[in-house]
């Protein structure tokens, strides 16, 4: 799972030699097929060590995969020929790896059912596969739709007021429904949707919208404190809104890592569109105000800290998963106990919220790593995006997404490794979740029109070429 | 705008750094302490997955684990479950394990740093991991002997090797049966559990090691230690009136029987303890003081818990004692409490010269492949006394079993020495009957100690003694 990321020098050396086509897409392929390659090893192994043979869906399963992987990289080819390479093989990979392990809690779900006698439960990583499909569909779409990602700024206000409707949705009486004590869920019919996934993106647009007109009155400094520049009072007015929304988020739907969340993709955008480090400052003084008043206010919060730092003083009952899932982790240790043969079904939604615990029990610390560096690859790819490209808005919105991916990746596994207190947040790409994955699967799209945006040859003769120049080479910084 | 978004790169990049460091931490660095916690079935389970090594007497198997079709892989079976009880302890999913299943449970389940190659080869051979084995030093026919001997009463028998401080019998009864604990089925071993805890017999306590009792006369041995220690011989003479009060008291300790010892009232060291004088020995433990008792006491092994590896509980010779105390407590009365491993030590030592050794069960472990991790080096405690004192002591032994209060411990053709001993416990209980004896005197193979609770002294003194002749016996043979 690591060759995405040592694969990555000797495709960049390739890249600078004369003749060749230097879009890439060559690289990409390779790489799609070498964690296909994985995901097929990974698949049979746990078939083999729980089942003792592969289940009968074995060939369809990979046939129809490897059909949706050549329907992503062709939509890719076509629609977006400059895109990084690296992106959406690591998304895939990481996919891969969260249908596999879900596929293996199946297994542990259906061994128990027979042994109690009970009626076999459904089998959760069909559902997430015809919700993968449904995604790599979205995701073609979305690059066919948007050619270029600046017509999205039109939308700004738009989006901003359908992300806000979409997040509030839930607390609509009669289609909200509160699971695990949060109420981040639409029931329609026999679906559950959870609007925040697709929620964040629509805000992101709208904060890279907004602050692409407002940065520059945002960043006017009048005073001067401890070598801080702090900003005009009327432009606090912003930063104030989104956080005494996230506290409302909070408040009423009882989910502090989407507060966390959004509050901090706020001051990460704020920080990059103004340049000024004060919005950094006022805004972590802002997050310790809301934690402080959300500990003191919401019983909940005071609960989540409370077992975060006493962990195994409520083992049995309230920290009950928490614990189980460091047991696994622990239990997993350096190199993990191997597919399907560790206990990962043992923590309480391990399929969903706890995914990391399970690919850290039966993969070890040696998995774990591999899965957040593939994170980190995606990350630091769509940063590289938000770098080259040219346009404001473009950068503001690469910035954003790759942040949303960074910081819930950080709070969820963070949280299941008691480094922060446990948020319900799920893990992308990974975690069990429709939703999730159809947003996320959107963000990827989206990054990937950005950085071919970026990285597109400069039409030969234009009257702009000289500017686009300098501008690559300042952003670039070689 | 790039300026910021390296920055922020920067920043994510340190989160990155953290969140692995912390994974590290959760994962490798914290993980023996997580996995020790409570409520971790994973450890369970996982030792349940691998064919844990037996338990070995003799080269034979007395505890060994057979696969099954469960969900938990292999199950636990005794062989003479009751009988090795208290040595081997349970295996149980319930309630954890105890005895050598506990102690040497990392050699028995695999896990241990011995097992580093295996486990590797494990890895990457996908060769399973087979736990490794561990040997008993009990003798099968000294142990049955016990078993036998002891039948229904309660109570306790150890037997240890005087040279090396082996462990040659522990029996207990009423025991229990392991194989009905270590099974798979919860419902049944929490019954079974609960039955046995409900017995006010206590089937569970493991009497050789942890049910300390007054040693009564069995004392005296540790007394007439301290006696030649301090000069006294055999020969030596020594007040034996019907009734010894001792200063600062008005009660007067009588002797069993009511009379005096010896014609004239008074009686050598080695008659009285032939006889089992009680007034001539409260009157030697106040001429000897309670600090020189105290003292040799700990020679032998009181107030030192030892570790065999099962823990024994320590066993108590009291400090700063008032002549009363002292005189009680020189006939093993007061305070004093011992188990019977404890007084099979005192045997054992004056048998070995003098010298205790420290006692031990465990005779070697070795790996899934027979190879030998370790072998117990035998250990000496204390220097009891000289050699010269020692085998003094052990005629006076002779006396008791020859013509004392022991003679029913007497094996023909083979020179035996012993001390009875009836021990009174309170108002409410019958006394407790004791022996601890030594055999053969010219060249000790085995020291024993019985204790039988509840018993009237007709029957119980007899009863003990017996046990102690057939353990003798049998590990002699």
């Amino acid at each position: 799972m690591t060759d995405p990321a040592t694969a990555a020098p000797a495709a960049d050396s390739s890249d600078d030699r004369p003749g060749r086509t230097s879009n890439r897409r060559n690289v990409e392929r390779n790489l799609l097929a070498l964690a296909f390659v994985i995901g097929i090893l990974a698949y049979a192994t746990v078939d083999i060590v729980v089942l003792g043979g592969l289940s009968p869906d074995f060939g369809v399963a990979i046939a129809v995969f490897g059909a949706l992987l050549v329907v992503a990289h062709i939509g890719v080819r076509i629609l977006a020929p400059f895109a990084d390479p690296f992106i959406l093989p690591a998304v895939v990979m990481l996919n891969i790896l969260g249908l596999v392990m879900i596929h293996r809690l199946d297994l542990a779900d259906q061994l128990r059912a027979q042994a109690n006698g009970t009626e076999l439960p459904r089998a959760d990583a069909e559902a997430q596969f015809t919700w993968l499909m449904l995604a790599v569909g979205l995701f073609v779409l979305t690059l066919l739709l948007i050619r270029d990602h600046r017509r999205l700024q039109r939308y700004t206000y738009t989006a901003a007021l359908v992300g806000v409707i979409l997040l509030l949705l839930p607390l609509v009486p009669g289609i909200g429904t509160s699971i695990n004590g949060a109420t981040l869920w639409i029931q329609v019919g026999p679906f559950s949707f959870q609007p925040s996934e697709l929620s964040k993106i629509l805000l992101t647009i709208f904060f890279a919208g907004y602050l692409v007109l407002k940065r520059e009155s945002m960043a006017i400094v009048r005073t001067k404190v401890m070598g801080l520049g702090i900003p005009r009072g009327r432009d606090l007015g912003p930063i104030v809104v989104a956080w005494a929304f996230a506290l409302v988020v909070l408040a009423l739907e009882k989910d502090l890592g989407t507060a966390l969340m959004f509050f901090g993709l706020f001051v990460v955008m704020v920080y990059v569109a103004t340049g000024r480090r004060s919005w950094l400052v006022i805004g972590a003084g802002l997050l310790v105000i809301g934690g402080l008043l959300g500990y003191l206010v919401f019983s909940h919060v005071q609960l989540r800290v409370n077992i975060w730092l006493d962990t195994w003083s409520y083992a049995q009952d309230e920290s009950f998963q928490l614990a189980q899932g460091l047991f696994g982790l622990a239990s997993g240790g350096l190199l993990g106990s191997g597919w399907g043969s560790g206990y990962p079904q043992f923590v309480p939604f391990a399929k969903s919220d706890f995914i990391a615990a399970a690919i850290g029990e039966e993969l070890g610390l040696t998995g774990m790593f591999a899965v957040i560096l593939l994170y980190a690859i995606v990350v630091e790819r769509g940063f590289r995006a938000a770098v080259a490209v040219r346009d404001p808005f473009g950068k503001l919105l690469a910035v954003g997404l790759s942040s949303v991916l960074a910081l819930q990746t950080f709070v969820v596994i963070g949280g299941v490794t008691r480094l922060i207190p446990l948020t319900g947040l799920t893990t992308p790409f990974l975690a069990y979740g429709g939703s999730a994955l159809l947003a996320n699967w959107i963000t990827v799209a989206l990054l990937l029109r950005i950085s071919d945006r970026a990285r597109r040859p400069a039409p030969d003769a234009t009257p702009l070429t000289e500017v686009q120049a300098i501008d690559v080479a300042g952003g670039d910084g070689r | 705008m790039n300026r910021q978004i390296r920055r922020l790169s920067f920043v994510f990049g340190i989160l990155l750094l953290v969140v692995l460091g912390n994974l590290s931490l959760q994962q490798v660095i914290l993980a023996d302490d997580t996995k020790a916690r409570e409520g971790n079935a994973r450890v369970l389970l996982q030792e349940y997955d691998r064919q844990r090594g037996p338990i070995l007497v003799q080269q034979s198997q007395i505890a060994q684990s057979e696969p099954t079709d469960d969900t938990l892989k292999y199950l636990r079976l005794y062989s003479n479950g009751p009988l090795y009880a208290p040595a081997t302890g349970f295996y149980s999913i319930v309630y954890g394990a105890t005895g050598i299943e506990k102690t040497d449970n990392a050699v028995l389940n695999g896990t241990g740093p011995a097992f580093f190659v295996d486990r590797l080869r494990q890895l990457f051979g996908g060769q399973e991991v087979r736990g490794g084995a561990v040997s008993l030093t009990l003798d099968p026919a000294a142990q049955l002997a016990a078993a036998d001997a002891l039948g229904s009463a309660v109570g306790s028998v150890t037997a240890l090797d005087p040279k090396t401080g082996a462990v040659l019998a522990m029996v207990q009864s009423p025991s229990f049966d392991p194989n009905l604990l270590s099974s798979h089925d919860t419902r049944a071993i929490t019954d079974y559990y609960e039955t046995l805890e409900a017995d006010p017999d206590q089937p569970l306590l493991n009497r050789p090691l942890v049910s300390t009792q007054p040693p009564g006369s069995t004392f005296k041995l540790v007394t007439s230690a301290a006696a030649l220690e301090a000069g006294y011989t055999p020969e030596s003479l020594l007040p034996g009136p019907a009734l010894y009060t001792p200063p600062g008291t008005s009660r007067a300790i009588p002797n069993a029987w009511g009379g005096s010892c010896g014609s004239d009232d008074r009686v050598t060291l080695e008659e009285s303890l032939a006889i089992s004088c009680n007034t001539s020995f409260a009157y030697l433990g106040n001429e000897l003081g309670s600090d020189a008792l105290e003292a040799q006491a700990e020679k032998f092994g009181f107030n030192t818990a030892f570790s065999i590896p099962l823990a024994a509980a320590e066993s108590r010779f009291p400090s700063n004692l008032d002549p009363a105390q002292t005189a009680q407590s020189a006939i093993g009365q007061f305070n004093v409490a011992a188990t019977t491993l404890q007084m099979a030590m005192v045997g054992a030592s004056i048998g070995n010269g003098g010298v205790t050794m420290a006692p031990y069960l465990v005779a070697d472990t070795r790996a899934g492949n027979l190879e030998v991790i370790s072998t117990t080096q035998p250990r000496e405690h204390a220097v009891a006394m000289s050699p010269a004192n020692a085998t003094q002591l052990l005629g006076m032994m002779e006396a008791v079993v020859d013509r004392g209060t022991g003679t029913l411990a007497a094996i023909p053709g083979v020179k035996v020495g012993g001390k009875t001993g009836t021990a009174e416990t309170s108002a409410d209980r019958q006394p407790i009957s004791w022996f601890v004896g030594v055999a053969p005197l010219d060249d000790p193979q085995v020291a024993v100690a019985v204790a039988i609770e509840d018993s009237n002294g007709a029957d119980g003194g007899p009863l003990a003694m017996t046990i102690a002749r057939n353990v003798m016996e049998a590990s002699l043979r």
